[in-house]
């Protein structure tokens, strides 16, 4: 064990309250732990400066609206949006890309345009685009990866017809962890004359993710997967889109003038936040950014490669494990979803439950994915650069315990 | 570290990888199809009744050890029962994974009364029950589950238990 690493793990945890060397945390992709900055700058909201923001003449409420407007600016910052008019604040990913399959499908799709998405999406990236497909008459095509999760841009090219007027595209597979090739297939999409949106859910919270540099249309992402609380999510839109669109949801603060029969909208982005906003988890969401920032990318990406490799490696010396997608940990990203021989998935999660390793058991949310790969249910690691070597260490000693626990004899 | 118990024990185990009624019955009278979305259960309960009385039974499919193992001890307790006290065993059954039973009603149970603590599991209760709701459709609504005699396809009839995503 190296007393570097072994320094730096107990640097890093002493912020997390609820992380134990007891329970080995690997269940990052559905939500990860929260820091004490976050948990700090959210009651601070609460206990200081807490009224309805963008609406009252009074010192209180201009406070709310700084800390909200300000979380806005880390977010654009952090994904080096142009302006905050293409932050909107959503719940969650799914949220978002709710908001574009309603609000930008309603006025931009017709009988027989094609919308494309890949295979490997999880229900939030394809679930909206079939009731789209639904609504509007469009036809949703996929297009496929191979067995190791690459989609090969012969594939992608094969699969744009001049009808595809939308794709829709994770960067991150939330079950194979593999990495999909955004700005080369966002410009190609471009060339093709579609709209590209961008779910971002399990990249931004571990890699770098610039939109300008990826020439997205849309991205859509999660606070809770990214350090910040669960209920504040966002959606980046280029302007000139998102002026285009039609709001979501109708309601106070996203209108300019009300006459009794008639409305106009308020400018972006508030045009697309209908009520009262989460100015709290935006606040939340802010102090995880600027926490990100302070732990560094260096840091989080060495670690979490250090993490995926060691416990991968160690996965694929056990004969009865089979991992899903690609055999190189290179391209898991902190994502291993893997089968046990003769022990159903959810035996697995319950016996490693038993044993206090935390992961999960399903479809993962990609039901179509799951059924491409063969695979009915798998269970599924997943880590942050706050795990540690015996967080791998446990996983693993408790993996071996599973088929004896089973009844199951070498 | 401690090691909580689990509910795999010896019995559970068993009859997951040694069931006694995992196979097809060629002259089953009945015959429905239990899914369990959430987690991909997925069985064919085939049973044959004559004058009330379940003469034979078996289950065919693929699913976690709850499932299997749960199915397997309904069948050792429910052949050569009438139908009426296979339902009364049901609802024992049913009602000892919601946590209300008494100590008499679990004896009733035999070995099935093992998946007791699943009550304490939320997210495998459908498991435990995947196999005695299947039973209960089969018995509350015959019509619907009546094997196609000479016909090897399974599933003549369907039953989804409601599953989270």
């Amino acid at each position: 064990m190296n007393a570097d690493l072994q320094r730096e793990d107990e640097e890093i945890r002493k912020e997390f309250p609820i992380l134990t060397p007891d329970e080995a945390y690997l269940d990052n992709s559905a939500t990860v732990q929260k820091p004490q900055c976050v948990l700090e700058a959210m009651e601070k909201y609460y206990r200081e400066m807490n009224a309805n923001p963008l609406r009252g003449l009074y010192g209180l409420s201009v406070k709310a609206t700084d800390a909200y407007e300000s979380a806005r600016e880390a977010v654009r910052s952090f994904i080096n949006a142009d302006s905050t008019e293409e932050i909107i604040f959503t719940r969650n990913a799914t949220e978002s890309l709710n908001l574009i399959g309603y609000a930008w499908t309603a006025d931009h799709l017709k009988p027989g345009d094609e919308i494309l998405i890949s295979i490997m999406e999880h229900h939030s990236n394809l679930i909206p685009w079939q009731q789209a497909a639904a609504r509007t008459g469009a036809v949703l095509k996929y297009v496929e990866c191979d067995k190791s999760g690459s989609i090969s841009e012969e594939a992608f090219r094969a699969a744009l017809t001049p009808k595809t007027r939308l794709v829709c595209m994770t960067e991150v597979s939330n079950v194979l962890g593999c990495k999909n090739p955004i700005r080369q297939f966002a410009a190609i999409a471009h060339k093709n004359g579609a709209v590209f949106v961008c779910d971002g859910a399990q990249s931004v919270p571990h890699m770098p993710v610039d939109v300008k540099d990826l020439g997205v249309d849309f991205l859509a992402f999660s606070g809770h997967k990214m350090y910040g609380p669960m209920g504040i999510g966002v959606l980046y839109g280029k302007k000139e889109i998102l002026e285009d669109m039609n709001p979501f949801l109708f309601g106070g603060e996203m209108i300019e003038y009300v006459t009794r029969d008639s409305a106009t909208w308020n400018e972006l982005p508030h045009k697309f936040e209908a009520g009262t906003v989460n100015a709290g988890g935006a606040v939340g969401l802010h102090a995880a950014i600027d926490y990100m920032q302070r732990i560094g990318w260096d840091t989080i990406i060495r670690r979490e490669d250090h993490l995926t490799q060691y416990c991968m490696e160690q996965m694929q010396e056990l004969p009865y494990i089979h991992i899903l997608g690609s055999d190189r940990w290179e391209n898991h990203h902190g994502i291993i979803t893997f089968l046990i021989d003769g022990v159903h998935p959810h035996d697995v999660a319950t016996i490693l439950d038993s044993m206090h390793v935390d992961v999960r058991a399903g479809h993962h949310c990609a039901q179509p994915l799951l059924k491409f790969m063969g695979a009915m249910s798998t269970t599924r690691a997943s880590i942050s650069f706050y795990n540690t070597e015996q967080d791998i260490d446990h996983f693993i000693d408790a993996l071996k315990k599973v088929r004896p626990e089973m009844g199951i004899t070498e | 570290m401690e090691h909580s118990s689990t509910f795999y024990n010896e019995i559970v185990t068993d009859h997951n990888l040694h069931p006694g009624h995992k196979h097809a019955v060629s002259d089953a009278d009945y015959e429905l199809e239990g899914v369990n979305p959430s987690c991909g259960d997925d069985i064919i309960l085939q049973l044959k009744i004559e004058d009330g009385i379940v003469k034979d039974g078996g289950f065919t499919g693929d699913g976690c050890a709850i499932s299997q193992a749960s199915a397997d001890m309904m069948l050792d307790l429910i052949i050569g029962k009438t139908t009426e006290e296979a339902k009364h065993l049901s609802d024992i059954f049913l009602r000892m994974i919601k946590g209300n039973i008494t100590d008499a009603e679990r004896d009733e149970l035999e070995e099935a009364g093992v998946l007791q603590d699943i009550s304490h599991m939320p997210a495998r209760v459908k498991c435990a029950v995947l196999g005695w709701h299947t039973m209960d459709e089969i018995i509350d609504h015959p019509e619907k589950a009546e094997s196609k005699s000479g016909d090897s396809k399974p599933g003549s009839g369907f039953t989804a238990m409601r599953g989270q995503n």
